[in-house]
């Protein structure tokens, strides 16, 4: 017994180091990638892991309190939490993380959790870009979530089950089995709303460096600031698989998630790129109406 | 409302823990370990965040510099629009006195370590403002800086000349001006009150 949570330990650690690094790689090559859209020829790929260490490195560290403190905390949490309840590979022994039956239900939830956590600590930054990038973004996640639930909710009609993996498990067998194929509604509803979550262009208005600075990380400097940076590795790579298992399949293996999953995220990256910044109510309107009115489509669809 | 009244506000405002700190700032000495030092100074060097503050008419070419002409994030440089996440301060060009007061706050607001680059030549002797009335001459009485840019205007090619002498002076760790500013912090402070007429800034206000 105890040497079988050892090994689930060993395994969720080794998951977390893949997609922490992955997560990072992530990043810098869509620093890349944007650059050269832009006509720049931008930073190395590895230029997350330098900011990251220069954020370490920092010899002093400014706090406001105890909420301060753990808002970072929260949203790492948050971040590896969503990650070890979604099997990134399903069939593998150590990339199957926790996933459990109902396990849809608490992601949803757990990508809520770290926008909570941080809303605490940057208020207690008492910086007022902070309270305003928070309300901003917390206004734009609940509207993104609203067609995301529906999709969520139309897949678990179709597949009568709340668990990813027995989504993932009743996609396999090629691309005509995939909920992109079976349900192109949904997906649609779920692909938008995954514009919205994923805090690129034109959704990321609360988090803009020229328009209220950076949001709510403004006070957050040297230690505090390399759990976020952390976070946004594993919290992005964690919304890709999570949408690689509902729409596209899940994958099999480690090369196929990584294409699929970059796939993913590139849409998300070219639409950013191409389109300029929503305003937040410009951004909650967007995402109430047609996302939503596709998503209601979709449960209508398996309600009769 | 009375002056009493205001003057009680702004005196609680000042003392609130949550917002001011009211220690003064200190030396923080770098890592002892060789390799951890050194690899340290790697990671700041190569990883500058601009603080998005220009002073004055040199701040015009800091957009040429993010953008696709001259593109500085390839050496590792960002800007970053707050004083808490960023590492280098680029005075940029003349300095008003009632700017003087802003950059003294950023800068206090900055982690140590922290860099400042001064822009043009009125950083160094006022440049062609060197009799104004309401600007400063020369930079280093009132901030440590580590770096000048010489010229009116420096290109943006300059800058980047500049940067590759600061992430030098970085990697051989010889970029101590945080420390330095908390050594010669009376100094500091005593130059600083004496071209700001209307000090009413909070004692320590990082």
């Amino acid at each position: 017994m105890m040497e079988a949570i050892w090994t689930k330990i060993g395994y969720a650690l080794a998951s977390l180091f893949l997609i922490f690094n992955y997560g990072l790689l992530l990043i810098g090559v869509t620093m890349k990638i944007i650059a050269r859209v832009h006509g720049r020829i931008g930073p190395p790929i590895w230029q997350p892991y330098v900011d990251i260490l220069k954020s370490f490195s920092m010899r002093t560290a400014v706090s406001h309190g105890i909420m301060f403190y753990l808002g970072p905390v929260f949203r790492l949490a948050g971040g590896i939490g969503l990650y070890l309840l979604i099997p990134a590979v399903y069939g593998s022994t150590w990339l199957q993380n926790f996933s459990f039956s109902g396990d849809l239900l608490l992601v949803m939830y757990f990508i809520f959790f770290g926008m909570l956590g941080m809303a605490l600590g940057a208020g207690e930054g008492g910086h007022p870009f902070s309270a305003m990038g928070i309300m901003r973004g917390l206004s734009q996640v609940t509207a993104s979530e609203v067609p995301f639930a529906l999709a969520v909710i139309a897949l678990a009609a179709q597949h009568q089950t709340l668990s990813i993996t027995e989504i993932v498990a009743a996609q396999q067998g090629g691309i005509a089995h995939w909920n992109m194929v079976t349900n192109p509604i949904a997906t649609a509803a779920g692909m938008l709303a995954y514009l919205g979550m994923m805090m690129h262009a034109p959704f990321n208005v609360h988090m803009a460096p020229q328009e209220i600075p950076v949001g709510p990380p403004t006070e957050y400097n040297s230690s505090f600031l390399v759990l976020l940076q952390s976070n946004r590795s594993v919290f992005a790579a964690a919304k890709l698989i999570l949408f690689m298992n509902l729409f596209f399949g899940g994958a099999t293996s480690i090369v196929e998630m990584v294409i699929k999953t970059f796939l993913i995220f590139q849409f998300c990256v070219v639409v950013g790129v191409v389109f300029p910044r929503f305003k937040v109510e410009q951004s909650v309107r967007w995402l109430l109406k047609a996302p939503t009115l596709i998503g209601v489509l979709a449960v209508l669809i398996y309600s009769f | 409302m009375d002056d009493k009244e205001l003057k009680q506000i702004m005196e609680e405002g000042f003392n609130a823990q949550d917002y001011f700190c009211d220690a003064r700032p200190r030396v923080v000495t770098p890592v002892a370990n060789k390799i951890v030092r050194k690899f340290y100074n790697w990671a700041q060097a190569n990883s500058l965040w601009i603080l998005a503050f220009g002073t004055g008419c040199g701040s015009i070419e800091l957009p040429p510099l993010y953008t696709a002409r001259y593109d500085v994030s390839r050496y590792g440089i960002f800007p970053r629009p707050t004083p808490r996440q960023a590492g280098v301060f680029i005075i940029s060009g003349y300095l008003s006195v009632k700017t003087l007061k802003r950059v003294i706050r950023s800068y206090e607001q900055m982690q140590n370590p922290k860099f400042v680059l001064g822009l043009g030549s009125c950083t160094v002797n006022g440049g062609m403002y060197f009799d104004s009335y309401n600007t400063i001459n020369r930079l280093d009485y009132y901030l440590p800086v580590d770096v000048y840019i010489a010229g009116c205007m420096p290109r943006p090619e300059a800058l980047i000349a500049g940067f590759n002498e600061l992430k030098k002076m970085i990697k051989q760790g010889k970029a101590e001006g945080a420390n330095q500013y908390a050594e010669n912090f009376d100094w500091y402070k005593a130059n600083q009150k004496k071209i700001i007429k209307d000090w009413d800034l909070p004692e320590y206000n990082w």
